[in-house]
């Protein structure tokens, strides 16, 4: 099968790989038809995930058709539409039945601190991903869903991540009616967490980056006020003028591992890797909230240290809160937002990009080329 | 109105009023399901902990997935998981580096610096081994950089006040950093066969 394989940081190419096969009697083939390039994708390709193996096949963010299934499959079978959460998940462990799919036990060998994720690393369990054109996906009855007839393919692979991230961000921050909300990071789960800032009854959503064109689209798809940090000396003083020197009642971080705005501390992460990531947004988030008010992270950092500024969170009284996001706990609300027209998640995609040509795909999105937001990959069995 | 009197305004931290609201009808008419999730107790993720969610598992603990090969694991794992990834395992150099890795804590720097240390080992290798192949690596065609001119490099930076533009010149550096080690070892090879002929 044709399927992408990193070669070593920045680089990127197609090869013909063995077909996956049934490891465990749960497992499913799916045959991909739809997949998305992540932001987080972006730290992979950047080399900054400690153990990621050259000949790895990344994509977290997919959806298929079955096309084989394991002896104990009781859910699904060949030939059904299904949409695969980020999330490798066995369903029953401590975790598992308490609703924390994102941190599952019983999914990755190599370390404790995270669950299972597709093409996410060896940090993340050693699984290819969906940047293919077939995928092995394990716990076929505990991850995949049915894609609904109604539900566009294209908005499907969005809830798969994305969305369902940006909206549980959202949740983290604890929104309460008339909240003012700062969201760092205009990319595709920016935009879905200031969207969904909304749905909780925000009273002000402003997004803040340093992309115009990104910008444009946090103003008429998220309905937002939007800052340019750039064209401020010091964004932290603009958001504490703008919210009457008060400042935010939730920030969110949904920029993670590089965001930009220090040229040392990008430098030091993305580029040298002395820092499991960039901590500016977070930063910010930190020293842009009220005092006693809530960030909420959702962008994702690797497991080194960073230079995080925890002496203001403590001085201020801040509550953190973070995690990967179970994505299918969301699932059954964002299918009645989607239904409602209160969301169309497919509106953030600016590229679908064939298979082959990938590594154009990953070197736009990484450079932020062509004002690209969220590419899409089509293999070409699909 | 005196700069103090601005500060005491109800809008600010400044004294106990509350922050201006733009109200709730106004919201709901702009925003199109405005506070539809507005009650903070039925939203999806809330409580963090719920133990009455159907997830489709019919095990108590699941089947143990055949392990093939000696599958490193962290040493904060009681055991090898049920269930884990196949791809890429341990090979050569790096993977010795790698292995080596796994015998620290998650806790622990050198299990992370030991990892990232490893990639580095693995792609400079792959770089070297890939000349020996059909399909050596190609770092036109692998870095996607023809995008440049496809996807208008120049208009996407240039004017466009994007913070990110310095940081973006260093990336060929770091990109070009395997090729340079794999020609280093190359060379280094070539010299040592070349003196090995000598004798």
């Amino acid at each position: 099968m044709r399927s992408m394989v990193y070669r070593g940081p920045y680089k990127v190419r197609v090869e013909e790989k063995d077909m996956p096969v049934i490891e465990h009697p749960n497992d499913a083939i799916v045959r991909v038809t739809a997949a998305a390039i992540c932001g987080s994708d972006l730290h992979l390709y950047h080399g900054m995930m400690p153990d990621t193996r050259v000949g790895t096949t990344f994509g977290h963010e997919f959806v298929g058709v079955v096309h084989e299934m394991g002896p104990s499959v009781e859910n699904l079978k060949a030939g059904d539409r299904v949409m695969v959460p980020f999330n490798i998940y066995c369903g029953s462990c401590y975790f598992c039945s308490r609703g924390l799919y994102s941190n599952c036990h019983n999914v990755n060998p190599n370390a404790t601190a995270v669950g299972g994720i597709y093409g996410y690393s060896h940090t993340c369990g050693g699984y290819d991903g969906g940047q293919a054109e077939f995928v092995r996906v394990p716990f076929a009855d505990v991850g995949p869903s049915l894609i609904p007839d109604w539900m566009d393919e294209e908005d499907a692979v969005l809830l798969t991540d994305a969305l369902a991230t940006g909206y549980f961000g959202a949740q983290l921050g604890d929104i309460r009616e008339g909240d003012t909300v700062i969201v760092f990071g205009a990319g595709p789960v920016g935009l879905f967490a200031a969207r969904s800032s909304w749905l909780m009854g925000a009273g002000r959503v402003i997004v803040v980056d340093h992309l115009d064109y990104r910008l444009a689209k946090a103003r008429t798809f998220a309905h937002a006020e939007t800052y340019n940090f750039a064209e401020y000396e010091d964004i932290v003083v603009e958001m504490k003028k703008t919210t009457d020197y008060l400042g935010a009642d939730v920030v969110i971080d949904a920029a993670g591992a590089e965001a930009g705005g220090s040229f040392l501390q990008n430098v030091t992460a993305s580029q040298l890797k002395l820092q499991g990531g960039s901590p500016v947004a977070l930063n910010w988030a930190i020293d842009s909230v009220r005092k006693a008010g809530t960030v909420s992270v959702v962008g994702a950092y690797g497991p080194i240290f960073s230079a995080v500024k925890f002496g203001d969170a403590l001085n201020k009284g801040l509550t953190l809160r973070m995690n990967q996001c179970p994505a299918k706990r969301q699932w059954p609300r964002l299918f009645e937002h989607i239904r409602n027209g209160y969301l169309k998640p497919s509106d953030v995609i600016t590229h679908r990009i064939p298979l082959e040509h990938i590594a154009e795909g990953y070197h736009m999105f990484s450079a932020k080329l062509d004002d690209c937001i969220k590419p899409l990959i089509i293999p070409n069995a699909s | 109105m005196s700069s103090t009197a601005s500060a005491a305004s109800p809008n600010t931290p400044y004294v106990a009023g509350v922050p201006r609201r733009i109200p709730a009808g106004e919201l709901r008419a702009r925003i199109p399901g405005w506070g539809a999730d507005l009650d903070p107790a039925d939203r999806p993720s809330v409580p963090r902990e719920r133990t009455d969610l159907s997830t489709g598992a019919h095990w108590v603990f699941p089947e143990q997935q055949p392990e093939h090969q000696p599958r490193e694991r962290s040493v904060e794992h009681a055991f090898l998981t049920p269930v884990f990834g196949s791809s890429v395992p341990l090979k050569g150099i790096s993977g010795a580096m790698r292995r080596y890795a796994y015998r620290y804590s998650e806790a622990r720097a050198a299990h992370w610096l030991i990892l990232m240390a490893a990639d580095r080992v693995d792609a400079g290798g792959s770089h070297l081994r890939s000349l020996l192949t059909p399909h050596p690596d190609n770092p036109v065609t692998e870095t996607g950089v023809l995008s440049e001119f496809s996807r208008h490099g120049l208009s996407s930076r240039l004017g466009r006040n994007r913070a990110d533009v310095k940081e973006q010149a260093v990336v060929p550096f770091v990109a070009a950093g395997p090729w340079v080690m794999a020609g280093v070892g190359g060379y280094a090879v070539f010299r040592a066969v070349r003196r090995a002929v000598g004798r």
